[in-house]
Parts: structure tokens; sequence; C-alpha cells
């Protein structure tokens, strides 16, 4: 029988190894796995590559994972936020490194990471400082980037719903990076707030079908890191 | 060319009323998507009998007005991470989705915000390039790589009277040759073959004052008295 149902964040992130690339779905706080996070902090893993849009609000989820000195690098398009000095902090002494990558191009390398596509041509970022030592082509009359696809051991992401088959439905803006995540890593492992029965998610309306998926946790209600944020909270 | 001397004080066009010109130039069923801060005001200026759909990158088509407080989601945001509404008939979908709106030219207009602006439509908007920033760039390269018209809205100078339109710009660049018209609260510039070219002028001002204040050379393709 086919069941990806894990009994908790702790058992789904036992096996995070020391020195994986680790894929967290989320723009802000919309999506992001707060609780998949927090238990990858009490688990362990050190020397991560991170993937992820951002780097976190305040000194939780994300931000706490960089803070405890987990992360040795993020690939990221957009590592600044109004109330986070973490990651500036420790970037600034020099602590972690920073793959700097256009927000579609993010997306793109990581979908066609999950698709089998080793790299891919782009005009973003053509000409500028972040073409440096970029292969590029002219196709026509403009000049494309070549960008490499990225593909992840582990991904935590958040969904809405899963059935035990793994196949999920995401909510609103929080889907953003979410479907093609658990698509470019060996192993994605997904919070949601309900599990359902088979059967129950109508095929016509699944945006991620289950065999991209390896793990499902229900968290009934996640918390809302905005509100932590606001609160001064700090995990652990 | 003669810079004002002292920080200069507002004049020109409000930051509303430059949203209203750049509305109006949006053509009835136009897919926009809206910068980051003052290109968000364009969304409250869209003319009577005119529907634009807005795009945010994050992942929706129809970007409805801001909610009420009781009502924010924080699953439900724009690109700023403001908390928005879906429109009935708006979509969401993910960001490779989003971004083959964007790059594959889906989008018909972005309205973006600029530090430096050059005569063939070079942008830089999205760094300073100084060595302690931490660079952030997001989606600025993607949309204007993608999207089929770039509109920018901006002051004309700096808060320290320093010209935003300039020869070449001296801070990264987001894109080159990338941006079709400036708004800024002086003139309605058009990036042409023949470099920039105010379109208009600001009620109260002569086109020598927005020549002055502009860091290239500037035709005049303005109707004088309109």
């Amino acid at each position: 029988m086919i069941d990806k149902r894990i009994t908790s964040v702790e058992e789904a992130v036992r096996d995070v190894r020391d020195g994986a690339s680790v894929m967290i779905g989320g723009f802000g706080e919309a999506g992001s796995p707060i609780e998949l996070i927090h238990a990858l902090i009490d688990q362990g893993a050190r020397g991560l590559t991170v993937i992820s849009n951002n780097t976190g609000s305040g000194r939780v989820g994300l931000a706490a994972l960089i803070a405890a000195g987990r992360a040795a690098k993020v690939v990221c398009s957009y590592p600044r936020s109004a109330n986070s000095t973490v990651f500036p902090e420790l970037y600034r002494a020099g602590r972690i490194d920073l793959e700097l990558v256009p927000q579609g191009t993010l997306a793109e390398r990581i979908r066609a990471g999950g698709a089998g596509i080793p790299a891919f041509y782009t005009p973003a970022a053509a000409g500028t400082r972040l073409a440096q030592g970029k292969e590029s082509r002219r196709f026509g009359e403009r000049e494309y980037l070549l960008e490499l696809a990225l593909t992840a051991d582990v991904a935590l992401v958040r969904a809405e719903r899963a059935d035990r088959y793994g196949n999920l439905t995401f909510s609103k803006t929080a889907r953003n990076f979410g479907p093609l995540m658990c698509m470019a890593a060996r192993c994605a492992i997904v919070q949601v707030r309900h599990i359902v029965d088979a059967g129950a998610i109508d095929p016509e309306a699944v945006v991620t079908p289950g065999l991209f998926v390896s793990r499902v946790v229900h968290v009934p209600a996640p918390a809302h890191e905005s509100r932590l944020v606001r609160e001064g909270a700090a995990y652990p | 060319m003669i810079r004002p001397p002292t920080p200069a004080a507002p004049e020109g066009w409000s930051r509303e009323e430059m949203a209203r010109l750049v509305a109006l130039d949006i053509e009835d069923g136009a897919c926009v998507n809206l910068g980051i801060g003052i290109p968000e005001l364009v969304a409250r200026f869209v003319p009577p009998g005119r529907e634009l759909l807005f795009h945010t990158e994050n992942g929706l088509l129809g970007v409805g007005p801001p909610p009420d407080p009781a009502h924010e989601d924080p699953e439900l945001i724009n690109a700023g991470k403001k908390p928005v509404t879906a429109i009935p008939g708006a979509a969401y979908f993910h960001h490779a989705d989003s971004f083959a709106m964007i790059r594959g030219g889906h989008i018909d207009v972005c309205v973006l915000g600029a530090m430096q602006v050059a005569p063939g439509g070079d942008l830089a908007n999205w760094s300073t390039g100084d060595d302690d920033a931490i660079p952030a760039v997001g989606g600025a390269m993607d949309l204007v790589a993608g999207v089929k018209r770039v509109l920018v809205m901006t002051e004309h100078v700096t808060k320290t009277g320093q010209p935003k339109l300039v020869n070449r710009c001296t801070y990264p660049l987001t894109g080159l040759g990338v941006v079709s018209r400036v708004y800024s609260n002086l003139a309605v510039v058009d990036i042409t073959p023949q470099g920039f070219a105010a379109r208009r002028i600001a009620p109260g001002l002569t086109f020598d004052h927005v020549r002055e204040r502009t860091g290239a050379p500037i035709l005049d393709w303005s109707d004088h008295g309109v």
C-alpha cells in the first residue's frame, strides 16, 4: 500500500544529513513551512545549502535556521527583509555564502531540475553584473544567458491539502515555489493543514501529483510567522 | 548643465498625478505588473470604462484592492508581501508559470521605480553597488527582460538633486535598452532612437527647467501650452 503520511515533523526530517542541499518553499511567510524548519533546527543537520526565495524574518522559521549557523550557503533572489538582521549580519561577517539569482531564473532552474532539463537560456540578467562568468549566446537579435538546473536532496514545502498518495493542493499565493521544489528534490517533505481520504481531492484539481512527494505530515494549525515576528519570538 | 545647489523642493506633478498619467496610457484589457512602492498607486487611477488585469509575480493574476484589516490573509499577498485581495475571475499559479507569463511576453505593461535611466533605455533600479549593501534582485531583471512595455515612475532628481536621467547608468544595471517611457514629477520622457525626448512638461514648468535637471541631452517633443 502506498502511504506517504508521516506521524510527526520530527520523524519527517530525521534523516537530513550534514551538507545536504535543502529547498525551502515560501515567498516571505506565505507558504513557508515553519514547523518543518523548526524540526530541522532541532534535528541538527549543518553545513546546509539552502535554496529559497528569501532569508526569513525576525528570529523564527528560515531566519532561525540561518541564525543557528546551519546554512553554509543560500541560493536566493531577495535575501533582505524589513525586519530581519540575521542574514545581513552573517553575510557581512563572511560567515555565509550567497548565490544571488533573479527570481524567475530561480523558479525556472528549479523547474528544470525537476523536469530533467540540465540547463536553459534566459534573457533575464543578460548584460548585467549577474551575467558574470555565465555562458551567453545570441538567438536572433537578443542575448541570452545559459542557466543551470537546480536539484536538491530535500525539499521542505507547505501545502493546504494532501491524501496518502501525496497529491497536493495549495492555498492562494502560498503556492509559489512549492510545486517546483517538490519536483526538484529527491525527498520532498510537505506539511499540510488537512489530510484527506484518497479521492477527496478532485483529480482535475490536483496541483502537485503525488509522485513528486515523498512524505506528508499533518500540521493542522501552522504558526503565523509575521505574528511571531511582531511578538519578538525566537526559535528555539 | 546646471544642478540645483540644495535638495530639490517638491515641484511639478504629485505622485498621484504621475500615477494618473501612467494609468491613462495603459490600454483597456492590458495585463499589468506594478512594482513595489509608488507604481502601486497606478491601480487607483484606472479610467472609467477600462479594465486592467493586475499580475503579481508571486502567483496571482487578478489582484484586487487591499483588504480591510479584519480580512487580511497572510497567504494572499503581493510581491511587496503586503495583503491584497483577488478579484472574481482571478487565478493563482506557481512561480514557473508566473515567470513564464513575464518572460514569455504575455504581460503587456510593467511599471517600475528607477535609480537611473540612460538614453538608450538602460535601467538601474536594484542596487547601489555599495560594498556594504546586501544584494537583492527579486524579479526585476526577469520583468524588464520579458514584459512588452516597461514604464518607469520616478522623481526626476534624487533627494540631493542629482539627475536620475543620465548619460550612462553608474549603478548596477537591471537591464539594457528596456525602458519605453519615464514618468517623472517634471515631465513625461520617451526613450527614442534619438535619446530622451520630453513629451509633456508638468504645468508651470518650462522645458529648460526640465533640461537643466536632466543628466543627458533631451529633446523637446512636447506640445507647448497643452
